[in-house]
């Protein structure tokens, strides 16, 4: 049974590279009070104790890619009391959501020596795709803030503090200067998901989207801005189609600015 | 009478410039003002007078801000940047209170952190109408402590335009290029005819203390003169217009009008213009609590009329649509702000305009609204 005292925390891998679920053992100074507070019950990168749940919260890294994957996750869902996805894989389908729009057999037969051991899905899809979720932390890679506000609101038993807003509005709260109205860089920010403290444009680069779409974004008025500042409707397309390729606002984002000739 | 008693106009050499902020450091303030950072006159601390963005000026319009070098060396030569003064006054993230768990109670801990005294140095016309909006938006229920308490320590060491930007429409607003009488100190940059010079005007107590320490004359007829051109030649430059004119109830009267559907095609809804606006006073506060659960604080923020989550009422937000979240901002900002405050909240800066990214231009989207008020949207093409 789970300790009413010390939350058990849980943390699984699907289709993704790592580098969310190692935010968590970035999390140095804050990682040692939560290792006193909550029990860490499975958590491959760090331990290699595993329990069968129930679990008090559970983060998921990863898309769904694979017809054990669909299984396995609707397996955690009902082993979990609160079920977190983190990154831009497990939130939108990641970078592998590329293959969503392509064809998946011809990738097998060129990438893989032997293409028969391979069982794959044809799509990449969020874990929200497949089962109820109730937190995301979007990201590639989610913020340490973000995981440290989620882990405490937990134990206090509170809802987390992420805002759904732009990253435009850290970005001037920051204080910093537009890259795109002052140097012309291209930037996504005004219609990504806040939550990084708008990195790339404290380094004097565009936003990329790695947190794919802000609540209620307008991409489609951002097109004829990025094409002004130099960009060829084919790396508009590809702006929108990298890191949250298959999140719907860039979906569609990414199409439009084909329609405006991009890729063939 | 006193040399730099209240209304007296001062003549001050540039030579003497660096002694007028070794002044104002003696006299306590810590000095903020125009300095240059990654491509952009931005506000900032003025240790000496190198900080300054001297022989610099911009070149801005509706989304796009370039620095360019001027022929001269004035210290003044430009005009707003994407700061205003209300990241000091209102700063983006602001601590509330904190507490510390007491038992089963918890206890209120003081705030150990020094006032400190700013003096805003090159605050323009339009600046200058902006605090004194803010001095109302924040006294409306009750005075709000912090706010108050900075405004009454800072120090307005005002700047008269001595040209503008084309996104600047304070005369459409009544809101410069001239400065009226609300300042401690104002200066006036002459840089030609010679000798490269200030003349400064007296506006307060706490200014004459400040000028005191400084070696200036008697201006002249000449020193007059040469500033009221400065600010006349501003006043031709202005860029846009916006004419005030029942624009109240030109906005609150058509809300259906096809140009806010125009607009919300165009709009991101990305914030920034209200992040730059020096009048939006919107925030929202956060709890932040320590992981550990001892101890947490209360934290305001800036936040935006355009985010889909600042009319949540009740889970659902109230303004779904872009439409209804930028006509939200132009009727507030222009109209319904009137009945709330006793003015417009625009004071003509176009900082919105050219921090806008994709160039959103409120002057201009007035004036369709204002050139056929009465319009409908075209019918639905047959499929
Ligand atoms: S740099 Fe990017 S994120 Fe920052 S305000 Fe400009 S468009 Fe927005
Ligand atoms: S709006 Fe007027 S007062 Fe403000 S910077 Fe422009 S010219 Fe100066
Ligand atoms: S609405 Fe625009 S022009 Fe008016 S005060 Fe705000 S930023 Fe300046
Ligand atoms: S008007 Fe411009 S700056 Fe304001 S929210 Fe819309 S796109 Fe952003």
């Amino acid at each position: 049974m789970p300790d009413p005292v010390r939350p058990s925390l849980a943390v699984w891998k699907f289709a993704s590279c790592d580098g969310c679920q190692l935010t968590l053992l970035d999390c140095e100074d804050e990682l040692l009070p939560i290792a006193d507070r909550v029990e860490i019950a499975t958590f491959h990168e760090a331990t290699s104790r595993a329990v069968d749940g129930p679990y008090d919260v559970s983060l998921v890294e990863g898309s769904i890619s694979t017809p054990d994957d669909a299984v396995r996750i609707r397996e955690i869902r009902a082993r979990s009391r609160l079920l977190v996805t983190i990154g831009a894989c497990a939130t939108a389908g990641g970078i592998q959501a590329l293959r969503n729009f392509a064809d998946v057999e011809e990738f097998r037969r060129v990438v893989y020596a032997r293409p028969e051991y391979v069982r794959t899905l044809a799509t990449s899809t969020p874990i929200s795709a497949h089962v109820p979720v109730d937190f995301e932390l979007r990201g590639c890679p989610i913020d340490k803030g973000q995981l440290l506000e989620i882990l405490g609101a937990v134990l206090a038993h509170r809802a987390p503090n992420l805002p759904t807003d732009s990253v435009c509005i850290d970005c001037k709260r920051r204080g910093r200067v537009c890259v795109t109205v002052a140097h012309g860089t291209p930037c996504l920010g005004p219609v990504t998901h806040t939550g990084c403290g708008a990195i790339c444009p404290g380094f004097h680069r565009g936003c990329y989207g790695c947190f794919g779409p802000a609540e209620g974004a307008n991409p489609a008025g951002l097109l004829p801005k990025l094409e002004t500042l130099g960009m060829a409707p084919p790396a508009v397309e590809r702006l929108f189609q990298t890191f949250t390729a298959a999140a719907p606002a860039f979906r569609a984002a990414g199409e439009a600015a084909r329609a405006r000739g991009g890729r063939p | 009478m006193a040399p730099n008693a209240v209304g007296e106009r001062r003549r001050l050499l540039r030579a003497d410039f660096p002694a007028f902020l070794t002044a104002l450091r003696e006299r306590g303030y810590r000095v903020v003002g125009p300095t240059l950072r990654d491509g952009a006159i931005v506000l900032g601390e003025i240790r000496d007078e190198t900080d300054l963005p001297i022989g610099w000026t911009e070149r801005q319009d509706a989304g796009t801000y370039r620095l360019v070098r001027r022929d001269d060396a004035a210290v003044f030569g430009y005009t707003v940047g994407p700061h205003s003064w209300k990241k000091y006054l209102f700063p983006p993230r602001e601590r509330l209170w904190s507490a510390v768990a007491d038992g089963t109670s918890f206890r209120l801990e003081p705030d150990a952190a020094e006032p400190v005294a700013d003096a805003f140095l090159g605050m323009r016309a339009c600046d200058l109408a902006a605090v004194r909006i803010s001095d109302r938006v924040f006294d409306r229920t009750a005075p709000d402590p912090g706010y108050h308490g900075r405004r009454r320590r800072t120090l307005r060491i005002a700047v008269q335009c001595g040209g503008a930007a084309p996104t600047c429409f304070c005369t459409s607003m009544g809101t410069g290029p001239g400065v009226g009488s609300d300042h401690d100190l104002a200066l006036t940059e002459i840089v030609d005819p010679g000798p490269h010079r200030f003349l400064v005007e007296v506006g307060s107590e706490a200014g004459a203390a400040v000028l005191d320490r400084v070696p200036t004359e008697p201006a002249g007829a000449a020193d007059v003169a040469a500033a009221e051109a400065a600010v006349a030649r501003a006043a031709a430059e202005v860029g846009r217009h916006l004419d005030p004119a029942g624009v109240r109830e030109l906005l609150l009267d058509h809300p259906d009008h096809p140009r806010w559907a125009d607009v919300a095609r165009r709009c991101l809804s990305c914030t920034n213009c209200t992040m730059a606006c020096p009048t939006c006073f919107c925030s929202t506060t956060e709890e932040v609590p320590s992981l550990a659960g001892d101890r947490t604080e209360k934290w305001r923020r800036w936040d935006s009329c355009f985010n889909l989550e600042f009319s949540q009422v009740h889970g659902r937000p109230v303004r779904q649509s872009g439409l209804s979240r930028y006509r939200q901002w132009l009727t507030h900002k222009l109209a319904s702000w009137h009945d709330q405050f006793g003015s417009s909240g625009c004071v003509g800066c176009g900082r919105c305009i050219t921090w806008c990214p994709v160039g959103i231009d409120l002057t201009e989207e007035v004036r369709a609204i204002r050139a056929d008020p009465t319009a409908v949207a075209p019918p639905e093409a047959a499929p």
